[in-house]
């Protein structure tokens, strides 16, 4: 339904035809500007009635809509449960009704240790065993990070407004006015002990429960705490943008070749001449240990990034 | 082991790497680097291709010290090979002849975050391709999911961030159905490599207690990748994706990234559930009916559209029709009729996309079908490259989409029975809708308007990296359509090294 739908009469804005020809056409003139005053007038009356039906009308099919949209939402919503429980009552018992089913796990748990090197087995799992997931998975955040940075860092299509530079400036010069702040105090006695857990995390990977993943999101949230506490100021001498890409370039590209000859030894059979060292020292488990620290670095930048980009539009400082 | 063995690895982790290093080069750099680089895979994938078929066999390869049930393993045959140097060629072509509206469309400081994205959709496309672990796969589909919506919304404007956003909740709802259908196999089976877990279906398969859990895992893959993919009551996001991203953008997801999807379905049911299981189970010809009523109404939701990229896109809903209703016939011939036509429509498809902005510029940068009047006439070179096309997609002989559709007739009469009938009725039914909306286009767009050349319209120089990647293109276009038994036969090769 539109608006040209009714009858609201002619549109006196419409354009501008040659006088001649709208003469020989025989459309009426208009001579006299009161005359065409009233006619516009009346004009808009009829269009504001109009539009008002037109709006009641698309409301009501909205509404009609909505519940349509809302009901079968529902209805697919129950169904796909129900059917994902009647499925789960049907599935074997684990290891009892299957026994196929464990053998991977089996030789996971008992020969990983002598395999990988590593006392954490779901480390030498990710790192070792199945490498090429976890190196799929490690660029699936990067990845993530370079979308949000095309959507949110600032550039000449994607100014901010003014008022909104106009609250990150009043940001950055709170942490420069109120210098006790409870944050501000706690996060002092928190940042160390947090940096220092995070690292700990991930040297640790191969030994004890913590990774990568795991010790890259608590350095993150450390650099997070450090910029809300203390101003991107403070973050800005660590890093920037420069920084942040050379840091991430660094580890995926350490990565990727670190994988790409383990993946080339293995399958051409030459031998792999990573040591292994002994099970439960720092330096042991081969590849396991550099590897976390590069997904380690990866997780936190990528991280700050995420809460840089949302907060300021950029990683670094003024770019 | 022969050298060229280690290629599918290489492809896959040399893109992941050159994703990484675009952040670091300037966009000329970068431009640069990943049209080399892109050169290097596809001439990587062509060797695979000569040497699988040279060898007659295919291979698996091993990632890492660790063999088949323990490791990750990448699998190259006949058909992987074949599909990658398609997707890799394509993916050229688009990158070549997009370059200009790269330029225009996307701000100076992303253009290298734009080629990084590239980079690692390539990636991802590589190892879904290759990979021979569902869970590979499952990671990979994550980086697709990702980079698609990134090439989108890398044009900042409005539209394109809405569509990014539905794009991406439907993609992710495809996601997270995938991954719970891969969690079920995972649970019955214990297994993530495709060999393996498919001994442990076959012997699982009869007790009736686990079959239904089977079916039911493989009809959640199947929801999720369709939604992925665009079959027919998921296709609504397709106009907005593909009608308003950056040409390289609308090229390449909708001639590669949606068929990757349904590579990914096909290599499921022959690798992971079997074929002769996937034959006796229902989902087949829910399938079937679904492609049917896509074409149908695909088709004629293109008749309706008043915007040239609108009508190409909702034709892409028609065209996943076609390919799901292959794989609802089943057997070689409609998964043959079914690869022959992911291929064609790729060459097809990625032309049409990469032709419409240049019709726009010479009709003031407007899509609309009343403003394209006598565009082909302003700027002939653009008109043929969207009239060769236009001729395969309804289905002159000589241009792939010909053979296709015969490949599809085909199948079906070896099946008989009311598919028979059906997909004859579709076949016409969608050949004439077809012609109706693409002659109707190329009648508007080689007639002369009655308005003189506006001020907006710009006069381009065609420059070889427009043309060059044109007539690859239709080269491909007319090579299926001509020795359409060359592919076939390497499909049929490809699908008999599945089982």
């Amino acid at each position: 339904m539109r608006i040209t739908d009714f009858d609201i009469g002619p549109d006196p804005y419409r354009e501008e035809t040659d006088l001649l020809e709208s003469v020989m056409d025989g459309a009426e003139v208009y001579d006299s500007p009161r005359e065409k005053v009233k006619i516009e007038k009346e004009y808009y009356k009829n269009y504001v009635r109009a539009s008002g039906k037109v709006q009641k009308l698309i409301r009501a099919e909205n509404k009609g809509f909505n519940v349509f949209f809302a009901s079968v939402a529902v209805i697919s919503c129950v169904l796909l449960i129900g059917m994902l429980l009647f499925t789960i009552s049907y599935l074997p018992r684990y290891g009892v009704e299957n026994p196929e089913s464990t053998v991977v796990v089996k030789r996971y748990v008992e020969c990983g240790l002598e395999e990988t090197g590593a006392i954490n087995i779901i480390a030498g799992i990710i790192l070792d065993y199945r490498a090429f997931d976890t190196l799929g998975e490690s660029h699936v955040l990067f990845t993530a990070l370079m979308c949000v940075t095309v959507l949110l860092r600032k550039d000449k299509k994607n100014m901010r407004t003014k008022y909104e530079d106009f609250y990150t400036i009043r940001d950055e010069k709170y942490h420069e006015l109120y210098r006790e702040s409870i944050m501000r105090n706690v996060a002092a006695i928190l940042l160390p002990c947090l940096f220092l857990y995070g690292a700990y995390v991930l040297l640790n990977g191969q030994i004890s429960p913590g990774g990568g993943f795991s010790g890259g999101a608590v350095l993150g949230s450390g650099l997070m705490i450090c910029a809300a506490a203390f101003g991107f100021r403070s973050t800005d001498r660590m890093i920037t943008k420069r920084t942040a890409n050379l840091i991430t370039f660094l580890a995926l590209g350490f990565y990727s070749f670190a994988k790409g000859y383990v993946f080339f030894t293995g399958a051409n059979g030459i031998e792999n001449r990573i040591p292994k060292g002994t099970p439960g020292a720092i330096l042991s488990g081969g590849l396991i240990l550099p590897l976390d620290i590069a997904v380690g670095l990866v997780v936190a930048c990528t991280m700050f990034g995420f809460y840089s980009l949302f907060r300021r539009g950029s990683i670094g400082g003024n770019e | 082991m022969d050298f060229i063995r280690n290629f599918p690895m290489f492809s896959v982790v040399l893109s992941l790497f050159s994703g990484v290093l675009c952040t670091l080069l300037d966009a000329k750099k970068a431009k640069t680097y990943t049209i080399l680089y892109e050169c290097a895979v596809l001439a990587m994938n062509l060797a695979v291709l000569w040497y699988t078929v040279s060898a007659g066999t295919s291979f698996t390869y091993v990632l890492g010290e660790f063999p088949a049930p323990w490791g990750n393993e990448l699998r190259a045959g006949v058909l992987e090979a074949s599909i990658a140097v398609v997707f890799m060629a394509v993916m050229l072509c688009a990158v070549l002849a997009g370059l200009r509206y790269v330029k225009e469309d996307i701000d100076e400081s992303k253009v290298n975050i734009y080629y990084t994205i590239l980079n690692l959709m390539t990636a991802a496309l590589m190892a879904m391709t290759w990979t021979n672990d569902i869970f590979s796969g499952y990671v990979f589909l994550e980086i697709l999911t990702l980079t698609s919506c990134g090439a989108l919304i890398v044009r900042e404007i409005g539209r394109t961030t809405l569509a990014a956003v539905r794009y991406m909740i439907l993609n992710l709802v495809g996601s997270g159905l995938f991954l719970l259908g891969v969690v079920l196999l995972y649970d019955v089976t214990g297994n993530l490599l495709m060999v393996p877990m498919q001994r442990s279906i076959a012997l699982l398969y009869p007790d009736p207690r686990a079959r239904i859990v089977l079916i039911m895992a493989t009809g959640i893959l199947t929801i999720g990748l369709s939604i992925k993919s665009g079959l027919f009551p998921f296709h609504y996001w397709m106009p907005d994706t593909y009608g308003w991203a950056t040409p390289t953008s609308a090229a390449v997801l909708s001639s590669l990234v949606s068929k990757c999807y349904i590579f990914l379905l096909i290599k499921i049911y022959w690798r992971v559930i079997g074929i002769d299981l996937f034959m006796e189970m229902p989902i087949r010809n829910i399938l079937f009916v679904l492609g049917l009523c896509g074409i149908i109404f695909g088709s004629v939701s293109a008749i309706r559209a008043e915007n040239i990229n609108r009508m190409v896109a909702f034709s892409s809903a028609a065209q996943i029709g076609y390919i799901y209703m292959g794989i609802g016939l089943g057997g070689i011939p409609g998964f043959t009729a079914a690869v022959f036509h992911i291929m064609a429509h790729a060459v097809t498809k990625s032309q049409l996309f990469l032709t419409t902005p240049r019709l726009a510029d010479v009709s003031g940068g407007s899509l609309r079908f009343k403003n394209l009047q006598g565009c082909a006439l302003k700027d002939p070179n653009a008109g043929l490259f969207f009239l060769l096309p236009s001729l395969s997609m309804i289905g002159i002989p000589i241009f792939a989409g010909f053979s296709s559709k015969l490949f599809f007739a085909t199948a079906a009469a070896d099946g008989g029975g009311i598919k028979l009938i059906l997909v004859m009725l579709a076949l016409a039914a969608s050949s004439t809708l077809n012609a109706l909306y693409f002659i109707r286009t190329l009648i508007r767009i080689y007639t002369p308007g009655r308005t003189p050349v506006k001020a907006g319209d710009r006069k381009i120089r065609h420059r070889l990296d427009y043309n060059i990647p044109m007539i690859v293109l239709t080269l491909g276009n007319l090579a299926m359509g001509l020795f359409s038994w060359v592919f076939a036969g390497l499909i049929g090769q490809g699908l008999g090294m599945f089982m």
